[in-house]
């Protein structure tokens, strides 16, 4: 378990290696373009999101942060429907300010991850339906009750997944 | 300058990485929709996700087929019994609807009307979806290699699912109904009120443009209208699930799609559509009921029982015998009256015609004798017990039957009654002439039930 440490002088980095870089992305896409077909309550879970916060939040590198926000969501908005673009500019946020945050405070407790994974999902919403509306015109509606308990949903899934991708951290 | 950048290094990347989404967005939605100039990147992502996909699909196909069709069997026999019922049941309907369409196609071909029929699908399987809850598309194993465009229509037995929105060489993106920038040419089959069909953002469907005052229930059935110039008219859509009052003097019409679009497993692309007058068969028509005699269930056969009649007819006694044989084996002989015709057409051309399937109780079967044409002798569609005998006939000339000489294999088959095919009444002493067709039709072939 690694010791953590709050002070943002001592704060713990993490890495992690370039299998586990690009295949838990690719994992999770995968996953959310193959499982929702199967199991269709599956497409409310946004594992490209909770894998963005995951590396943001560890790495505590808003650069890399928004480098992987950018990545993942491009690479969602090739495989959906929609303009290239919107997932991508959502996800380059959650992960420059994952980054940001996980820089200044304590991210390592189920609790934190809880709340830090409900608001970015709620900030994610917020991104996506303002370019979808704004630039691409998509008559999108929102509902506070799915927005909530999509988020709430989310981020109990991020919290056990978070536990299981901390196996692959690395101390830099 | 330098140093500003310097210390908001990181926000100025951000906002740096966003503008150049921004743009790259801007771009997209600017040009119009032919021209797909982010086709390259979207093969990359594809061709990347659904080998894996396919690989998995396949794996898990395979552990079903092997489950299913090896170890699997409890309840095939009941399921079987179970479906023979229905296919007789559906025959029955498929008369009926038979000849309804022929005279919807009379009256199609009268007011020159066009009718667009599906003439050629491809199967596909569904491999995943866009991998976004706002998004409702999916990927299916067939792309352009297969013949596979855009703007294809995609249904399954059920009804329609939607349209191909991005081909690929061996994949296809297809846009559900219930994505919320799908529109669906749709209308209400009972009151023709035709509406666009949009999904919305929660995965629901919504008939649109249907205005307040008209009369829509729940439970309604809706259809394709064709208006869209991808679906052909009359696919199933679904059903009205619920009615509402909308805005603007439109009613909230909900629909629930006829396909379980989230459980969809395999589909149908129609790759080739086809809009012609309809043609309506001048050549010769078939009764309903003759189409009803042939596809009727059978008595199941008894065992050959030897004839043991006192005109000793040849062969008349053989069940089971073919056409050919029956005809070869039908000597001349005189009509009795313990063979009661149960149904008799008069006319100058006399024969007695085998009708298929109309097993005689007691192991005959009915002859077929054709061409033999004494006058004055009625023609006897269906013999009681295959066997006449000259005991009680009105006078008649036997016919004389020559071998071979009968009616064409592929001549269609005539019954004067639906009891004569199903349960062929058992010979009968004391039979009356053989009168009793409810409309004397002119002299008639074996061929030509009219």
């Amino acid at each position: 378990m690694p010791i953590t440490y709050t002070s943002g002088e001592q704060i713990e980095v993490y890495r992690f290696s370039i299998p586990v870089t690009v295949g838990v992305p690719l994992l999770a896409l995968f996953l959310q373009a193959f499982v929702p077909r199967r199991l269709p309550f599956f497409s409310i879970f946004d594992l490209p999101l909770l894998v963005t916060i995951f590396f943001g939040m560890a790495r505590r590198n808003p650069i890399s942060g928004l480098f992987t926000g950018a990545a993942i969501g491009l690479a969602q908005d090739m495989l959906g429907a929609y303009p290239i673009g919107i997932y991508g500019i959502a996800k380059t946020v959650v992960g420059y300010f994952a980054s940001s945050l996980g820089a200044k405070l304590d991210v390592e407790n189920a609790g934190a991850r809880f709340l830090v994974t409900l608001g970015f999902y709620l900030v994610h919403a917020a991104v996506y339906f303002t370019v979808a509306r704004g630039m691409v015109n998509m008559t999108l509606h929102w509902s506070w009750g799915r927005g909530i308990l999509a988020g709430l949903v989310n981020a109990f899934l991020g919290v056990a997944l978070y536990f299981v991708l901390d196996k692959f951290k690395q101390r830099t | 300058m330098e140093s500003v950048l310097g210390r908001y290094r990181n926000l100025t990347i951000l906002v740096g990485v966003l503008f150049l989404q921004v743009l790259g967005l801007a771009v997209q939605v600017k040009r119009s929709a032919d021209v797909e100039n982010t086709r390259l990147i979207r093969i990359w992502a594809v061709d990347t996700i659904t080998p894996f996909e396919r690989v998995l699909v396949w794996v898990q196909n395979g552990g079903s087929n092997i489950w299913h069709n090896y170890f699997f069997l409890r309840g095939v026999r009941a399921e079987n019994r179970q479906l023979k019922q229905q296919i007789e049941q559906m025959r029955l309907e498929q008369v009926r609807l038979s000849e309804d369409a022929e005279q919807a196609h009379r009256l199609q071909q009268l007011l020159a009307f066009k009718e667009q029929l599906i003439t050629k699908t491809v199967p596909a399987q569904v491999i995943g979806s866009s991998g976004s809850d706002l998004s409702r598309s999916i990927y299916i194993d067939k792309g352009s290699n297969e013949g596979v465009a855009a703007d294809m229509a995609v249904i399954t037995v059920g009804g329609i699912v939607g349209k191909v929105l991005r081909v690929y060489p061996s994949t296809s993106l297809v846009l559900m109904i219930n994505d919320q920038t799908s529109g669906v040419g749709a209308m209400l089959e009972k009151s023709r009120l035709q509406g666009v069909l949009k999904g919305t953002p929660d995965g629901a469907v919504i008939l649109e443009r249907v205005m307040s005052d008209e009369q829509v229930a729940a439970g309604d059935t809706v259809l394709s209208s064709g208006g869209d110039q991808i679906f052909p008219k009359g696919l199933p859509v679904g059903t009205v699930s619920k009615v509402t009052p909308g805005r603007e003097m439109f009613l909230n019409i909900q629909v629930k799609p006829a396909a379980d679009l989230s459980r969809l497993e395999e589909v149908l692309v129609v790759t080739e559509k086809q809009e012609h007058n309809p043609v309506v068969d001048s050549g010769v028509r078939v009764r309903a009921a003759d189409i009803l005699a042939q596809r009727l269930p059978s008595v199941p056969e008894k065992p050959v029982v030897p004839a043991t009649s006192a005109s000793g007819a040849p062969g008349n006694s053989k069940v089971g015998a073919t056409s050919q044989s029956t005809a070869t084996a039908a000597k001349p002989q005189t009509p009795t009256g313990s063979a009661k015709p149960d149904a008799v057409q008069t006319g100058s051309a006399p024969s007695i015609v085998k009708v298929p399937g109309a097993k005689i109780p007691g192991g005959g079967q009915a002859a077929a004798v054709p061409g033999a044409k004494p006058a004055s002798v009625p023609t006897i569609h269906s013999v009681g017990n295959g066997q006449p005998t000259a005991s009680q006939a009105p006078k008649q000339t036997a016919p004389k039957a020559a071998s071979g000489d009968m009616a064409p294999s592929n001549s269609s088959p005539t019954v004067s009654g639906s009891n004569s095919a199903n349960s062929p009444k058992p010979a009968t002493a004391g039979a009356k002439p053989p009168v009793s067709q409810p409309n004397p039709q002119p002299p008639a072939t074996n061929d030509d039930p009219h």
